[in-house]
């Protein structure tokens, strides 16, 4: 489907937020698209690789968001322009380099699109870039909708060849996997030829070398770029009003914070009553223009997520301006009527909207909610994530959980991010003991792995994805190894980034584009580090709880287990079978059995259900994947399953 | 069928179901179909690792004067679909009101936790006599077991699109389905996506209650 080469100028189309970026990208022209996969950024980049061949770009996911950012800024000092995609914890990783490329300045328009994701739908935390921006000082945009988030993609890349440096885009999940109609512009013919120049003198910006010193005058140039960005800032048809010229209430929003406010006005009518000011440049502030609006009532309201990072931007412009502005009383984050952790929705503005204007109105009919309380209503089943169906990591974390018992040292695993994030929760068997960014399982384990000098016995373990590994598990395993850590770091190879979408990595054959690649074999990359290395298939569970409690018996140094096993929804294995499984009914003991249901009752494959009529455990043929590994659980042998040839 | 305009503007649609019954795809296509009709559609839709095994909602807001948020305020729902009947519930106890409409598959997929034997699943009956108290009117369909028939559980998405067109409350119709699946399909695929259309759509003109 890719409506994203289509040249008709002014056709409309439902694209998705990261669609709309990256038909933004295209339309400026962009020649090299960067990034490492996380939701919700992953389809920006892959957008762009679906359409690479054809629009002449090179696109790639990097080992991870640091080099990502280095590669987009290579073309960038090579007069291209580039563009680079990441979730919001990338930009950490991405930071130390984005501080100095801010200060040495870029060349051809480089654009850095982040993606929040206020209530950690997809994320173990609820991180806010924008305050990168400020604190290293580049200027922000933040799209207001679908059509801004293609056509600001698309000015960003002009505005950061007019400032000469990167220009950062943020945007959240319900901007950026949210769909709506947008108007598209032309794509222009990109015949960019690279030639990096650096014979100039050192200072210069288009000619020189590309460096972030002399720090003294770079940071001073840097600055200067910011100012002429205030300027052009107050001039934004991206910054927007609507409401009557002098309002009760002034709401001061941006991302999809203006949607949720757009609709809250409209619920509780109040258009009258209420001015809506969306701004689109969020950093630095255009100070004029706020202080026009700040002039026209005396109560202001914020509405944004995640930290209150407009509110007190302003609050500092008011306070500095307070003889022109007046003295306002503030609402939002700090006062209170919005949350300060969660993601919003129209709910919670009109919430906020009440308290202020005093207002009253009942989103339910009380007597439609009281039908709630009927028992059939009430006690709707709570649907706690799991491990889909034939998924590898519930094989191998039953495995890791079952040396552990076995072993009974109270050993422990240090978890990662990933879907196998989840081997904390039941379907994991509560085996993951720590969870934190990316790599961070391998470097607490590191940590952990030396504190045998003060008494701790217990055993110590890692996971990391494949794709986690080379993005920052590496020098972690360096780590551990040049160290002497005992510990065992068990690589969960299900070969692709599977949670965002099976994007490719390092260990693979395919590049984003998909031309062919040299893949780096994960096992042979450990044993030059100088760990022990083996190989085993998770779904083999006897073989690999044998080989996982031989290695945690070896107390020199650092173990590396992989388990290969391809994802149950991996392109190549969708829809195929490996078993047809069945439960000989005759064999199943249901409840007198002795094992307390390990089939459903512990093991929680939601492809293997419990049937309440017959007692016994019953295939559901809609879900089950043929994975196999329910058979070599049951201690009657009654699940039992046949190869499809 | 002739189109009709919208009831309401904008007229709000919840699609819910569990994570991997194609709960995206089924908005993506219903709201192609309404892009092309000229309505502006805003989806709001999660995916990611927050699915895995869990409830999935998109929601869609279809109107001819501008793109709404996202989500839908509280208790304005005009119509739910829903690929699992315990997720109509669901929904209901946040979008409902009494004017709702409701169209569900009446096949179960059962959480982890009643797998477990920790957690009850109502039974259909239960199912049926609460969202027939909590909405207007509604139609449960075994969109699944139909799927299964065709040999692709995951066909069960499009028969309930099929059905929806069936109940007639929107702007849509069955060229304007084959126009986007034809877009957005490898051709192989248009064939079978066609009938499970149909299958869903004939349930519903042949459905009594």
């Amino acid at each position: 489907m890719s409506n994203l080469t289509d040249n008709r100028e002014g056709t409309q189309y439902l694209l998705m937020g990261n669609e709309a970026i990256a038909h933004g990208a295209l339309e400026a022209g962009v020649n090299v698209a960067s990034g490492y996969p996380g939701t919700p950024s992953s389809e920006i980049i892959e957008s762009l690789a679906k359409v690479a061949k054809e629009r002449n770009l090179y696109v790639e996911w990097s080992a991870n968001e640091k080099v990502a950012l280095e590669v987009a800024a290579a073309a960038s000092f090579a007069k291209l322009r580039s563009l680079c995609a990441m979730k919001q914890v990338g930009v950490n990783v991405a930071s130390d380099f984005l501080l100095h490329l801010g200060l040495s300045g870029t060349r051809g328009g480089m654009v850095l699109v982040t993606c929040d994701d206020p209530g950690a739908l997809s994320s173990s935390n609820e991180g806010e870039s924008r305050h990168f921006a400020r604190m290293f000082e580049i200027p922000l945009l933040e799209p207001g909708d679908f059509q801004e988030a293609k056509d600001m993609t698309k000015w960003a890349f002009e505005l950061s060849e007019e400032l000469k440096n990167v220009v950062m885009v943020r945007s959240v999940t319900r901007v950026s996997h949210a769909s709506g109609n947008v108007r598209l512009g032309k794509l222009p013919e990109t015949k960019s030829r690279a030639k990096f120049k650096y014979d100039g003198s050192s200072p210069d910006a288009d000619e020189g070398p590309a460096e972030s010193v002399p720090v003294g005058e770079k940071h001073r140039l840097q600055q200067e770029k910011l100012k002429t960005a205030t300027k052009l800032f107050e001039q934004s048809p991206f910054n927007t009003y609507h409401g009557p010229e002098k309002p009760e209430l002034l709401i001061i929003t941006a991302s999809a914070g203006n949607l949720y406010t757009r609709e809250a006005i409209s619920v509780l009518e109040v258009e009258d009553r209420v001015g809506l000011l969306k701004l689109g440049t969020t950093w630095p502030l255009p100070p004029r223009l706020l202080k026009r609006y700040l002039s026209t009532t005396d109560k202001i309201m914020f509405v944004e997520e995640v930290l209150p990072f407009l509110e007190e931007n302003v609050k500092v412009l008011a306070a500095e301006n307070a003889r022109e502005v007046g003295v306002k009383t503030f609402y939002g984050k700090n006062e209170g009527a919005i949350p300060k952790t969660g993601e919003l929705n129209p709910d919670i503005v009109v919430s906020a909207l009440c308290k202020i204007l005093k207002i009253d109105y009942l989103a339910m009919d009380p007597e439609y909610e009281k039908k709630f309380q009927m028992p059939s209503s009430a006690e709707i089943p709570d649907r706690a994530r799991t491990f889909c169906p034939g998924c590898p990591h519930r094989a191998s974390f039953w495995s890791i959980h079952n040396a552990l018992q076995m072993d009974n040292r109270k050993g422990f695993v240090c978890g990662d991010i990933g879907c196998y994030a989840m081997g904390r929760f039941p379907c994991g068997f509560e085996t993951t003991k720590t969870l934190h960014a990316m790599g961070s399982g391998a470097g607490l384990a590191s940590g952990f792995g030396k504190l045998a000098q003060f008494g701790m016995d217990q055993p110590v373990l890692a996971v990391c994805g494949d794709s986690t590994f080379f993005h920052a598990v590496m020098p972690a395993l360096v780590n551990a190894v040049h160290h002497k850590s005992n510990i065992t770091l068990v690589v969960l190879d299900n070969s692709g980034t599977a949670m965002t979408g099976f994007q490719p990595h390092p260990g693979l054959s395919v590049n984003a584009m998909g031309d062919e690649v040299p893949e780096v074999d994960i096992s042979k990359v450990c044993n030059a580090i100088g760990a022990k290395v083996e190989i085993r298939d998770p779904f083999d569970l006897e073989e690999t709880q044998q080989t996982l409690n031989r290695l945690l018996e070896d107390k020199q140094g650092v173990k590396v287990l992989i388990l290969q096993q391809a994802c149950a929804l991996s392109p190549e294995k969708r829809h195929t079978k490996q078993y047809e499984m069945h439960i000989d009914e005759n064999l199943c003991l249901g409840e007198d059995c002795g094992c307390n249901r390990l089939c459903t009752r512990i093991f929680q494959c939601p492809g293997l259900v419990w049937d309440n009529d017959k007692k016994k455990a019953r295939i559901d043929e809609a879900l089950c994947v043929g994975c196999g590994a329910c058979s070599l659980i049951c201690p009657a042998g009654a699940i039992k399953r046949k190869e499809v040839a | 069928m002739a189109t009709k305009p919208l009831s309401k503007d904008p007229y709000n649609i919840v699609i819910t179901g569990v994570g991997g019954q194609g709960n995206v795809m089924a908005s993506r296509v219903l709201a192609n179909m309404l892009v092309r009709s000229s309505y502006y559609v805003t989806i709001g839709e999660t995916f990611g690792a927050s699915q895995r095994g869990g409830s999935v909602m998109s929601h869609i807001r279809v109107s001819r004067q501008s793109a709404w948020s996202p989500q839908i305020p509280r208790g304005r729902a005009d119509i739910v679909v829903s690929l699992e009947p315990i997720e109509a519930i669901r929904v209901l106890k946040s979008y409902g009101n009494p004017h709702v409409k409701v169209l569900t598959n009446t096949r179960p997929i059962y959480p982890v936790g009643v797998i477990a034997g920790e957690l009850v699943y109502p039974s259909l009956e239960e199912i049926k006599e609460s969202v027939n108290e909590l909405s207007l009117s509604s139609w449960f369909i075994d969109a699944a077991d139909e799927a299964m028939k065709l040999g692709n559980p995951i066909l069960g998405n499009i028969i309930m699109i099929g059905a929806l067109f069936g109940i007639g409350e929107l702007p849509m119709g069955r060229e304007n389905f084959k126009e986007v699946i034809s877009k957005s399909m490898p051709e192989e695929k248009l064939d079978i996506n066609l009938k499970a259309f149909d299958i869903g759509t004939s349930m519903i003109e042949q459905y009594t209650r």
